[in-house]
């Protein structure tokens, strides 16, 4: 009797099934059932999201998913855009460029995070791919605007350019015009990071006359408010738009202007920029208002009382990015307007200053808490906190997915009880069940690490700074948090004896990093030797980590699990720990 | 008009500010000895708390001052601040993209001993750099084309806000929008409008 199972349809049947899942989760999960489905996802996978571009070699990449159309990869880690690393570390994309472009000719998109991208390897991919569409670059530098113009001169397909937060070198050489009189299906630019005084607008009017299924723009802080009516006017369909400097000298006529064309655009949700803000030309987006979901006030340096009046008029908002001049006050009235507030990030004004400036404290935190029961997503800094306050934030928000505090001053502690923070970060990571994001901060013992490893369980992420007394609290950590794939940590005293108790969990891990802690040389050596499916780097400028005791504690270290083996591109401060097979776990 | 014309100084005034001019002070010499919120401003360069004026609540002008980025240059921190720790807060440096060139002009009053120099960069709007003139010339009246405000007249003469531009034509500040000009000034100076003085504006 012919028995029929499941295994026995054809592989276009699969393989049209397969079509459906798009998560690389479940993607990875289908690829593990049996051998033929692994064969047959790996031939109809399209997009591809590699999370640190050192755990896996290009070529074994286009060798298992010949057919993607779209890649993802982050290079830094996440504290190098705070100067924790060194220039030259690494990150480059070009060799990976250099292998799609002959391998995978129709890729389409490629994002980038934390990667030194250079014009050589923008030229190359306009060269390469005649179907390109998409560009994300995040956080990424190396490059200038002559590589974009490539892009912008050869992309006939091109729908997204977006470049966030990149360091660019801006040769102010008029990107723009680089797009063809014939080209029409840009669908998002974002050039915010560009410095460029010489933006020419009537190029920008006429391209975004062109681009009809233009929905995102974000422009730069050199395109000035006199011009934004101009090219609203032409984009009325904007969802997304980023000012550039929202200043000007108040003239009547200007401003009705900018009032028209804003209430123009009946489909924008999400307003950004605002460089230089004069605060009597804010008003001319309240048309907008009530129907936005995220609004970016990060470059607004405008005082509490104007931010009162504009987040008063945007009950529907669901991300909001301010500066602490919100103050308390501004925050209660958040709390009281936007019931739909998803997410806030709070930054500092002063961040270097030692006296608070803004009346800016727990108060406006604990305020955003109790008002807004869908909030998920918290950066907040501040200068001062309290364990009541964090308990009452994490009993106020047990759907936190992310949280962030940062109190300025290391080592803070509650100031009503002058007692570590270890129970109010407790309470956050046992009420919020589903957190997946934390950041610490303020005077902290090995007692919150305990906390952490007992109830984090879904934590993935979790960034330290100027905490904990002994190994013990990295125990708890490494033994505890069965979901952490990130761990970052700076300045704190943990040192050998919890690593190499926990080797092994590092291999469940993307990566770890602790800079000025006090891990040995030796202990670096030894993890490297044992654990051949690490890379164990140590960064250190001061020299040759052999050329000191090995009982020296490194500076930085980071350690990444990797199919690929040890990279070549490292500059003269990184040292890669070898394996040494004899000494390896079974 | 000749800019040597020494007799444009007043000799009498209300309040006896000429002698102040001319007082040998360790400040320089026309600025005034306080701040618009009346605190004591010393020569000296300024620092970054000043460059970003956080006085909180309603003084709505108080960001008129220099530009904000949330990750300051080394350079630009106050010296009230501590030794800073590498990364430490963990805000985003976008170095290259917060630090703008500076646009520095020379100012000349007429009648004034000395010139000074303002950084257009500073600045958002003609008003913005219109108001710190005065401040920094306090013993000179300005007067204000934008807004066609009197100006507080202290000693009865006032003066007209011009600069030369890239083609050497003295133009009148204000014509052309702030961001489109900057790089077309070379020197600002200050004329005095006699006519306009004796047709509008009567002495006492």
């Amino acid at each position: 009797m012919h028995k029929k199972t499941a295994f026995s349809f054809p592989d276009e049947v699969l393989e049209h099934v397969f079509s459906f899942i798009q998560s690389d989760k479940d993607r990875n999960s289908v690829s593990m059932v049996c051998k033929s489905w692994y064969e047959i996802e790996r031939w109809c996978r399209r997009k591809v999201f590699v999370g640190n571009c050192y755990a896996v070699s290009p070529r074994m990449v286009i060798k298992r998913f010949p057919e993607i159309r779209s890649i993802e990869l982050k290079g830094k880690p996440h504290f190098a855009d705070f100067n924790l690393v060194p220039d030259g570390w690494g990150g480059y994309v070009f060799p990976w460029i250099v292998e799609m472009a002959g391998a995978v000719p129709w890729l389409e998109e490629i994002k980038l995070k934390r990667m030194v991208v250079t014009d050589e390897s923008l030229e190359l991919i306009a060269k390469s791919f005649k179907n390109f569409k998409a560009l994300v670059l995040s956080s990424c530098e190396g490059f200038s605007t002559d590589g974009l113009a490539a892009i912008a001169a050869s992309c006939k397909n091109l729908k997204e350019l977006d470049l966030r937060d990149c360091d660019v070198d801006d040769l102010s050489g008029h990107l723009l015009s680089h797009f063809p009189d014939t080209y029409t299906s840009l669908v998002s630019l974002n050039i915010s990071c560009l410095g460029s005084d010489e933006v020419s607008f009537s190029t920008l009017e006429r391209l975004v006359c062109r681009c009809t299924n233009l929905r995102t723009l974000r422009l730069n802080r050199a395109v000035p408010l006199d011009k934004i009516a101009n090219i609203l006017r032409r984009a009325p369909q904007l969802v997304d738009f980023g000012t550039g400097t929202y200043a000007a000298d108040l003239r009547p006529d200007s401003y009705s202007d900018l009032a028209g064309a804003f209430s123009s655009c009946k489909e924008l949700r999400s307003l950004s920029g605002f460089w230089d803000v004069v605060p009597d030309y804010l008003p001319a987006i309240y048309p907008v208002c009530s129907k936005l979901t995220s609004l970016n006030l990060s470059y607004a340096t405008i005082q509490s009382p104007e931010l009162i009046k504009l987040v008063s008029h945007c009950p529907n908002l669901q991300r909001l990015l301010v500066l602490d001049y919100i103050e308390d006050s501004g925050l209660e009235v958040l709390a009281s307007s936007c019931k739909n507030l998803q997410e806030l990030r709070v930054f500092p004004s002063d961040p270097f200053g030692v006296e608070p400036n803004v009346s800016l404290t727990e108060q406006g935190l604990v305020a955003v808490s109790s008002g807004c029961p869908k909030l998920q997503s918290v950066l907040y800094f501040c200068r001062r906190m309290s364990n009541e306050a964090l308990v009452t934030v994490a009993k106020n928000c047990p759907n936190f997915t992310r949280f962030r505090l940062c109190i300025i001053e290391p080592r803070t502690a509650d100031y009503q009880t002058l007692e570590p923070l270890d129970v109010g970060f407790g309470a956050i990571v046992q009420y919020c069940k589903d957190l997946q994001r934390l950041s610490l901060s303020g005077l902290l013992t090995d007692r919150v690490f305990e906390y952490i490893g007992t109830y984090a369980k879904k934590l993935e992420m979790l960034s330290v700074a100027f905490a904990g007394d002994s190994d013990l609290g990295l125990h708890h950590v490494l033994s505890g948090c069965e979901s952490l794939r990130k761990l970052e940590i700076r300045d704190c005293p943990f040192g050998d004896k919890a690593l190499l108790a926990n080797a092994a969990k590092l291999e469940t891990m993307r990566s770890l990093w602790m800079s000025s802690c006090a891990v040995s040389f030796r202990a670096c050596k030894l993890l490297g030797q044992k654990m051949p499916r690490l890379n164990v780097e140590v960064i250190d400028e001061r020299g040759p980590p052999d050329s000191r005791p090995e009982s020296c504690p490194v500076d930085k270290l980071y350690i990444y699990r990797t199919v690929a083996g040890s990279r070549f591109d490292m500059p003269p401060f990184v040292w890669t720990m070898e394996d040494d097979p004899s000494l390896q776990l079974s | 008009m000749s800019p040597e014309n020494g007799k444009l100084l007043p000799e009498t005034d209300a309040g006896g500010l000429n002698f102040k001019a001319t007082e040998l002070t360790l400040g320089l010499p026309g600025e005034s000895r306080v701040t618009s919120d009346g605190v004591a401003k010393l020569g000296s360069k300024r620092g970054f708390s000043e460059t970003v004026d956080l006085s909180l609540g309603d003084n709505k002008d108080s960001n008129k001052l220099g530009q904000f980025q949330i990750n300051v240059p080394e350079a630009a921190k106050s010296p009230v601040s501590k030794a800073q720790v590498v990364g430490w807060p963990p805000v985003r440096g976008y170095p290259k993209r917060g630090t703008k060139s500076c646009k520095y002009v020379k100012v000349a009053v007429d009648g004034a001993p000395y010139l000074r120099k303002v950084d257009l960069e500073m600045y958002n709007t003609y008003q913005q750099l219109l108001t710190s003139l005065e401040d920094m010339f306090s013993c000179f009246t300005i007067r204000n084309y934008l807004n066609d405000k009197k100006l507080e007249r202290v000693n009865g003469i006032e003066y007209v806000p011009t600069y030369e531009d890239k083609d050497g034509d003295w133009m009148l500040v204000g014509d052309v929008p702030w961001h489109s000009s900057n790089d077309t000034y070379k020197t600002f100076k200050r004329k005095l409008n006699e006519e306009a003085l004796y047709m509008k504006h009567p002495r006492n």
